[in-house]
């Protein structure tokens, strides 16, 4: 621990960030609540089926040289689809505007460092979003990343634009000498009847211990719409903190996305603060995973106005030694009369040593409104493969078909296409199931 | 809809009937808390030395525990030291029957409707009647005896029963189990022992009946309750207190034995003193209740209907142990005024097939909080272990809070789990529904509330269940908007 707050402080005096206004005052509160907080233990409410310490209990280094990755390395990893997609590369945590592409025009995309878009047009915009995140996570992992927010990226969509080329954003961390410890940090701004397709993916090169911890604060505007697509499926020896946080400011639609099929302890929260009447906000996940791999859905929806609804379905698939934790929060807040908040989770053991945590938590104090959670866990219905294997399929394949079916309900939630192609693809091999 | 408010309005403000308070000559230890009260408590009810260190070795490890914050209440510390742990009304010699009980005493429980007089009411329902710190009389103690049950006060128990309470006492909640259990059992003052002898099925049910009279006092009793290979007993449990502007602290714990193929049934109307309609004055209801099925095929159930206290804070708790064990759990908890809740269960699977469900239904009405918080776990053993939890809440006025807090951690594939839970209102159709045909708005809200609980109400024992729902339309009268 004293290790890991000795390697920040080493980092910040290198750095001597001089900037100005929001972005020091963000970074001054991230180090002092981290001094204070340090890595959050199991005795954290929040982390207490995640033991995060154990893994950052290691030596990172930072000091890593981001031209070390070449256009060769980012190859290995592209997503189908990035000919027609803005490609925005992170190396160790920032922005590499060489090994990106984007095609989008820029009167269509914007893509500054936060440090600049901080004194810009966009001041009021930062100044108002940026940290936003820091009200729901006040543990110590949330305040490291606000530590080195000035390091980050800010994309806005124009107003009334509809991006084209989806954004395709690689976290790679170059592990191919030290262990490596990155901390990307991206604000997006929605503008009002725009809408954004967005990837992520997170990419480790070599065989040393990686840990991202990211967070992405997205701004929604009136009548804008934003899809996120998250995949992560990488070693186990890859962890991961990724915080996505989305404000809906306006009438608008978010759709979220996430499958997780690999890598060692992996925590995504994902919050969704609906400041506006009328808000859309669906959230899907699907963890397969097996093998040591540990993944945490943390998911926050903070209904604050009337007539919004929102959705929320996570599915998990659990082998081996895997363990699958969810927790999930629904705020309905006073004035949020006429919301409708569903949650749904549901979980297959195939193994005795995989293990599930659930939490689905529900606290509303509006009265005139209909709110659900519901959470299962069990294994295949037998009855389901009594049937298939009565019409002569094999125990094997009906077991590979039900599991399909079970996933499937959440890749087609994906909206684009290749993306949904290349995932399935990697969960029928991983069930053994034909197309 | 403004018409159903003044209705409701009006009726809300019925008072809680039983805060009043009888003057009775009682015998107390001074406030505070230290290890001469201990002693002074054990003295007081000429207990052996080994109770006696037992307590004291409850009361040093309480010492270093600091009292958990976790859950969702939020209530002014409690001064331990300003607490009275010991009163009991003054009684001159040991009773042979119910006639030399204190006049005083009898119509206080005639008052509260428990009849002390066998004859009468609860023609088949022997009490056990606690009133502050001591058990006041235990009724058809001769019928049960014959049977070989055991059913006497906690202090006769130390007394007659030594072997049977050094081998149960506390195993099932340890002394050290958390803060509130460690410091009922340094001070706990009386409470019920119950046994039920191997193959014997309870031809009646038992009850306690428990009382806070004195002021400034607290309530810690302590119940325990053996089943015998096969046996069957089922339990009531009833306790009122007066109405008084300060907070009393009420930490009771109760353990549940149950042996191979035994069952109990264990049913609470809680009703303590909730306090006043801006929330001053109340119970501090801090409780650990927990069985164990340490059998193969036992089965504990537990039914509670809570409508008073000003903070409630149990969470009544099965361990199936045995294979084939069930753990039930059903509850309705109300909150009205500024009370709060924060109650539930915890299910923990270890043997083989055992199954266990909770139906919990939350209503909140005025500026209450009501927190459902349960813990479902099956052990990396418990093979075919099945759970059904359903929880729902039912919100009356936009002041209000519900909150659901599921804790579910499974380790064997062929465990089954589903939980599911609900937060609605009561419909303006469902009401004009009813108004059509005739029934009034107050009359159409009980009816709906009576339905939305009557999945648990059909689970107590008669006795109580008319005395639940009738206390369900008190709690809730004029909360409904």
């Amino acid at each position: 621990m004293s290790e890991l707050k000795e390697l920040i402080q080493d980092k910040l005096n290198k750095e001597s960030f001089s900037g100005n206004g929001s972005l020091k005052a963000l970074s001054q509160k991230g180090l002092e609540l981290f001094n204070e907080q340090g890595i959050p233990t199991v005795n954290h409410e929040e982390w207490k089926y995640t033991r995060i310490s154990a893994v950052l209990n290691k030596d990172f280094s930072y000091a890593v040289d981001a031209t070390a990755v070449t256009a060769k390395d980012v190859d290995a990893f592209r997503l189908p689809g990035h000919e027609a997609a803005n490609e925005l590369v992170f190396v160790n945590g920032i922005y590499h505007a060489e090994l990106s592409n984007i095609r989008s025009s820029a009167d269509e995309l914007v893509i500054l460092p936060l440090s600049e878009a901080v004194k810009g047009e966009y001041k009021a915009i930062v100044d108002a979003n940026l940290g936003h995140s820091a009200n729901y996570h006040t543990d110590g992992i949330n305040a490291l990343n606000n530590t080195f927010a000035y390091q980050g990226l800010f994309i806005a969509v124009k107003k009334n634009k509809s991006v084209e080329h989806p954004l395709y954003c690689y976290y790679i961390n170059d592990a191919r000498t030290v262990n490596v410890l990155s901390q990307p940090r991206t604000l997006i701004y929605v503008a009002a009847s725009a809408e954004v397709q967005l990837v992520e993916e997170e990419v480790t090169i070599g065989t040393s211990d990686s840990f991202i911890n990211k967070v992405s604060e997205i701004v929604v505007e009136e009548n804008a719409q934003v899809s996120i697509y998250k995949i992560q499926n990488e070693d186990s020896h890859s962890s991961c903190v990724k915080t996505t946080h989305v404000r809906q400011l306006g009438v608008s639609k978010v759709n979220s996305v996430t499958i997780t099929l690999n890598g060692g302890v992996i925590r995504n929260n994902l919050n969704f603060i609906l400041e506006a009447p009328g808000c859309e906000s669906n959230m899907y996940g699907l963890y397969c995973v097996k093998g040591n791999t540990h993944v945490d859905n943390h998911t926050i929806v903070d209904n604050q106005q009337p007539h919004s609804l929102s959705n929320e379905l996570y599915k998990g698939i659990i082998d081996e030694n895997a363990t699958g934790v969810f927790n999930g929060k629904i705020f309905v807040r006073q004035d949020a009369q006429k919301t409708n908040a569903y949650q749904s989770n549901k979980n297959v053991l195939l193994s005795d040593t995989a293990t599930v945590n659930t939490k689905p938590q529900l606290e509303i104090f509006a009265d005139d409104v209909k709110c659900s959670h519901g959470c299962t866990i069990g294994r295949l219905d037998d009855e389901a493969l009594f049937y298939l294997q009565a019409r002569g399929i094999g125990e094997k394949a009906a077991k590979a078909l039900l599991l399909h079916a079970f996933a499937v309900e959440i890749l087609d939630k994906i909206e684009l296409e290749p993306i949904r192609q290349y995932v399935d693809q990697i969960i029928s091999e991983r069930l053994d199931f034909e197309i | 809809m403004s018409e159903m408010l003044n209705t409701l309005e009006q009726t809300a403000l019925s008072e809680y009937k039983y805060g009043w308070v009888t003057d009775i000559e009682a015998d107390e230890a001074p406030p505070g808390l230290s290890e001469d009260i201990v002693r002074f408590i054990s003295a007081k009810k000429n207990e052996p030395e080994w109770m006696l260190e037992w307590r004291l070795k409850a009361y040093r490890h309480w010492l270093k525990m600091t009292e958990p914050e976790w859950a969702n209440v939020k209530y002014p510390k409690v001064d331990y030291n300003a607490i009275k742990y010991y009163s009991a009304p003054k009684q001159k010699k040991t009773l042979n029957s119910l006639d030399e009980v204190d006049p005083e005493l009898r119509a206080t429980f005639e008052k509260l409707g428990i009849s002390l007089d066998e004859q009468k009411r609860l023609s088949n329902v022997a009490v056990d009647a606690v009133i502050d710190s001591v058990s006041i009389a235990t009724t058809f103690k001769k019928q049960l005896a014959e049977l070989g049950i055991i059913f006497c006060s906690m202090s006769e128990a130390v007394q007659e029963h030594p072997e049977l309470i050094k081998k149960w006492l506390g195993s099932v909640v340890p002394m050290t189990d958390n803060y509130f259990s460690a410091l009922n059992s340094a001070v706990f003052s009386d409470g019920s022992f119950c046994y039920i002898p191997k193959g014997v099925k309870s031809p009646m049910e038992l009850s306690t009946y428990f009382r806070i009279n004195a002021e400034n006092t607290g309530q810690f009793e302590r119940t325990l309750i053996v089943a015998e290979e096969g046996s069957y007993v089922s339990y009531l449990e009833g306790c009122t207190a007066p109405m008084r502007d300060e907070n009393q602290l009420h930490a009771a714990v109760v353990e549940i034995v149950a042996l191979d193929n035994a069952e109990v049934k264990y049913s609470t109307v809680q009703n303590w003193y909730p306090g006043d309609k801006d929330g001053k004055g109340g119970i501090y209801n801090f409780v650990t209740k927990r069985g164990i099925c340490a059998g193969v095929n036992s089965k504990i159930s537990w039914t509670q209907v809570e409508t008073g206290s000003a903070v409630t804070w149990k969470y009544p708790s099965v361990i199936l142990k045995g294979d084939n064990s069930q753990g039930e759990f059903y509850s309705v908890a109300v909150t009205n005024n500024h009370q709060q809740a924060d109650t539930g269960t915890k299910m923990m699977h270890i043997g083989k097939n055992t199954r266990s469900r909770i139906v919990s239904k939350g209503i909140s009405a005025g500026f209450s909080q009501n927190s459902y918080r349960g813990l479902v776990q099956v052990g990396k053993n418990a093979v075919n272990a099945r759970n059904f939890s359903q929880c729902d809440s039912l919100l009356l006025g936009d002041k209000c809070g519900a909150h659901t807090f599921p804790y579910i951690e499974v380790k064997n594939s062929t465990a089954q789990v589903e939980h599911e839970a609900t937060t609605s209102k009561i419909g303006e159709d469902q009401i004009f529904y009813c108004n059509q045909r005739g029934l009034d708005t107050e009359t159409a809200v009980a009816l709906i509330i009576n339905g939305f609980a009557k999945e648990v109400m059909n689970q107590l024992p008669m006795e109580f269940a008319v005395e639940a729902q009738k206390l369900l339309a008190i709690s809730l009268e004029g909360s409904v908007g």
